[in-house]
């Protein structure tokens, strides 16, 4: 069989005129799409190479670059997509699975587009948040069913002890991402902006990098079945730790770090030899069933001296709501359900895309089930898995979550293009990449200004939403589905997320 | 069009005379004070509640019953005979008023609750009580209790507060309290057990606005065990008076610094340690209990009137006393109708409860 001649994803155009040959496109591509042919002086550009990123046409002085979609038609029908034969195209050629980044991109329905919100209207009034006090403060932790206290005169002993919280000055976190999928200056900025605006980053797998230290209160750490970088000044120095069974975009699978990525500091942080693989088994070698789980919950606990919360972040599955039950009943003071769209460094495609359900649905059954079991007070429900903007936060609380965890969102506030090529280690953007020449084009003072800047913007929004519904307290807000309508949807799926469809007053 | 099955916005006027000293008076003043608020409603609902109405029947438990069916009696009665001991029973007496409909049946049942009942080794005999009304509520088709407690009496049906009043002869009624209720629901009902007050055991509500956090409110009670039968705003605070008040048994004062609780920035505010702390934990534990949106509410409970807003005060809420009596009212001109010497009129602080009790402290 003859080889396959490849086409290209993308074509980048070159407007000539305007270009000056300055040949920053060349020194900046990290794909070596952009080369200087010194005899005529003109700049090739290999369409082959570009995945898309967008990076050289914003660095180009003169805008003399534009990167587009390659037009040409190959014959692709409505089961063969063009995507299906590619993937063929290279499987038959490498043998292996096909590897991709960032979160599914397939269009399964995305239910915060079926949903819309509520405002008020005469009879009752909405608030100016410009005018009035708007509170979205948010507290992860188990609470007590009630309050227990003694009378003593006129004074009220206070008897009940509030279990560890993690307290949130907007219900927006960062989500996990680990030193090694993501640069040290991605991680830093993160940090920084979460420490700046009153809120959590989260450690992923790969371990607490000692110079992020400073940031250590804000920070949620990951104990992952490959259990880098754990350690007792690790989950001593967090703010809260998290037991990692699975995430959205590869549920039921491991992690694979590739050792070209372990440099110097990642093997420091990971607590493994430098240029090793770091292979993070499928599950828990010491979970094998939630009796297990259990276990572990409380041992972390006991090193901790009971500090600090404890949470277990699980995949949303079929069985999402008895799992996320058991959770609780294991003792977890969080949990944290990461849907289908969530985001990852490296996945194989055809896990990413196909494997778990929507995190909508996900955190309606998960609410509905705790609150029917009468647990839901004895933990905070945290999501994640494709939120793309406030309105998504701000359904997702409405569906019954505590708070919400944004990866992909903060990265592109960080730069990100979603060119989906995370695994390669090529980030043009110094995002997920190892390399000292590309890290250094993300400077986590700037970084960080503009993840705080998304937190700003997005809680500015949530409180102009809130108070149209007049509504001044977020708890007010949480899982109070009758502000949420559906549109489009049937009538299972309206039943599942708990709403009444669009038109139907209360 | 029967409003039960659906949750119904209304404005409203709201007004509560109390005794300082538990004497008794006619039901003629509640009347004048609500009547006075005609605007605030819309002869779409309107209510009072009385305690101390029954004094030959005091230790007994009182149920106001309507029925839209006679069937329905029968059933209701089956059911009450078999978990109580029926002391007496009789049709709710009432007045022929013309420009009144959709008039159900009204019934008034005393009932001794056997002690000998094994129900009262895991329930409390108030929570046999609260189950039988949940019951009847929710299972017994074409009826509905809209009082249960010990000598005091809700009487609501859908009119303007003189037809009302006229309707139930409470001139004819004599207590030491009575709160009264005029409202302007957004929709057209002619569903009786819609008006206010609403009440449980010897809770009555008042209540004047709209819940926002209504359907968080409700999933918690749902939580607690209560069955939110008529999706009512009123119905959610009378049920978290009572889960908050006997069954945390926690004071009025804590009570609203839950439903309106104050922001965080006056509790960081805060000087006594103690206190903060409090708060602290309360907005932690009972951030579902949080009432947002507007209200302006009068609960009375046998010995004490309390009147409560939202948080930012959205809805209008007046006190005061002359020399016999406490007032609470939407407006400052319900309390001067019927007392001309009032003494100390004060409007109620945002989100701060006004307390009265009948011991003449407040």
């Amino acid at each position: 069989m003859a080889k396959v001649k490849k086409i290209s994803e993308f074509l980048v155009r070159r407007d000539e005129e305007k270009c000056i040959r300055c040949q920053v496109c060349c020194r900046m591509c990290s794909n070596d799409v952009h080369t200087y042919v010194e005899e005529n002086d003109s700049i090739l550009s290999d369409n082959l190479k570009c995945v898309g990123c967008h990076f050289c046409e914003e660095m180009c002085p003169t805008a003399a670059i534009t990167i587009t979609k390659n037009p040409s038609e190959i014959r692709e029908n409505a089961n063969w997509r063009k995507e299906y034969i590619y993937d063929i195209e290279k499987q038959a050629e490498t043998g292996g699975v096909i590897l991709t980044g960032m979160g599914c991109d397939k269009g399964y329905k995305n239910y915060f587009d079926h949903i819309i919100l509520n405002a008020s209207q005469v009879t009752n009034p909405s608030i100016d948040p410009l005018r009035e006090p708007m509170e979205i403060k948010t507290f992860i932790g188990k609470k007590p069913d009630k309050i227990e206290f003694e009378i003593e005169g006129n004074n009220m002993l206070i008897k009940t002890e509030i279990p560890p919280q993690l307290e949130l000055d907007i219900p927006v976190m960062f989500s996990a991402m680990s030193f090694g999928s993501i640069s040290f200056n991605a991680m830093k900025s993160l940090a920084i902006a979460a420490k700046k605006f009153g809120t959590f980053w989260n450690t992923g797998e790969g371990g607490l990098p000692e110079q992020l230290y400073p940031y250590a209160d804000r920070c949620i750490v990951q104990v992952a079945s490959g259990r880098f970088g754990v350690n007792i000044s690790y989950l001593e120095k967090a703010a809260a730790i998290e037991i990692k069974i699975g995430q959205g975009a590869k549920p039921g699978i491991g992690g694979h770090l590739p050792g070209e990525k372990v440099v110097e500091e990642i093997s420091r942080t990971r607590m493994i030899p430098e240029g090793t693989d770091a292979i993070s088994p499928a599950p828990h070698h010491d979970i094998y069933s939630i009796e297990d789980l259990k276990q572990l919950i409380h041992a972390i606990k006991e090193a901790t001296s009971y500090k600090k919360p404890v949470g277990v972040k699980i995949a949303a599955v079929n069985n999402v709501a008895p799992i996320a039950s058991g959770i609780v009943r294991a003792g977890a003071d969080y949990i944290v359900i990461d849907g289908i769209r969530g985001g990852t460094g490296a996945a194989p495609k055809v896990i990413r895309d196909n494997v778990g359900i929507p995190i909508e649905l996900a955190i309606a059954v998960v609410d509905q089930r705790l609150r029917e079991e009468g647990i839901r007070n004895q933990v905070s429900i945290i999501t994640a898995g494709g939120f793309r903007k406030s309105s998504d936060v701000l359904k997702a609380i409405a569906l019954g979550a505590d708070a919400v965890y944004i990866g992909t969102a903060a990265l592109v506030s960080l730069g990100c293009h979603l060119c989906q090529k995370c695994y390669t280690g090529k980030c043009n953007w110094g995002i997920a990449t190892q390399d000292p020449y590309l890290t250094k084009r993300l400077n986590p003072e700037i970084g960080a200004q503009r993840a705080y800047n998304l937190l700003r913007a997005w809680s500015l929004e949530i409180k102009e939403m809130l108070g149209g519904m007049g509504i001044n307290a977020i708890e007010s807000l949480r899982g109070n589905r009758e502000q949420l309508r559906g549109i489009g949807l049937n009538e299972i799926e309206l039943k599942i997320l708990g709403i009444k469809h669009a038109g139907e007053s209360w | 069009m029967d409003d039960r099955f659906f949750r119904i916005p209304s404005g409203c006027g709201i007004s509560g005379i109390m005794s300082k000293d538990r004497k008794f008076f006619s039901g003629e003043n509640i009347i004048k004070s609500i009547h006075s608020m005609i605007d605030r409603g819309n002869g779409l609902g309107s209510g009072y509640a009385g305690y101390g109405v029954y004094p030959e029947f005091k230790q007994y438990w009182c149920f106001h019953l309507m029925y839209e069916e006679p069937e329905a009696r029968k059933m209701v009665e089956e059911y009450l005979k078999e978990k109580f001991e029926m002391i007496h029973s009789e049709p709710i007496p009432v007045k022929n008023v013309k420009t009144l409909s959709f008039i159900p049946i009204l019934w008034r049942y005393f009932l001794d609750t056997r002690q000998t009942s094994e129900e009262y080794e895991t329930f409390s005999e108030e929570d046999c009580i609260v189950q039988a009304v949940m019951f009847i509520n929710t299972h017994i088709k074409k009826a509905f209790v809209f009082s249960s407690g010990k000598n005091m009496g809700i009487f609501k049906g859908v009119g303007h507060p003189d037809e009302i009043g006229e309707f139930y002869k409470i001139y004819d009624y004599k207590g030491y309290m009575w709160i009264a209720h005029n409202r302007f629901p957004t929709n057209t009902v002619g569903w009786w057990g819609g008006a206010h007050p609403f009440g449980l055991l010897d809770w009555a509500v008042v209540h004047n606005g709209e819940i926002s956090s209504y359907g968080i409110n409700r999933k918690y009670l749902e939580n607690s065990g209560y069955t939110c039968t008529l999706f009512t705003d009123t119905e959610v605070i009378a049920y978290l008076f009572d889960l908050l008040g006997r069954k945390h048994h926690l004071d009025f004062e804590t009570i609203s610094s839950i439903l309106s609780a104050p922001f965080w920035f006056q509790i960081e505010k805060c000087e006594n340690q103690e206190k903060k702390k409090l708060l602290k934990i309360l907005r932690i534990i009972y951030g579902s209990a949080l009432i947002n949106g507007p209200f302006g509410i009068i609960v009375a409970k046998s010995d004490c009137m309390i009147g409560l807003t939202d948080r930012i005060k959205l809805r209008p809420l007046v006190a005061g006393e002359d020399d016999d009596f406490y007032y609470i009212a939407s407006e400052e001109s319900a309390i001067r109708v019927v007392s001309k010497n009032i003494k100390n009129i004060f409007n109620a602080e945002a989100g701060k409860p006004v307390i009265f009790r009948t011991n003449g402290k407040s």
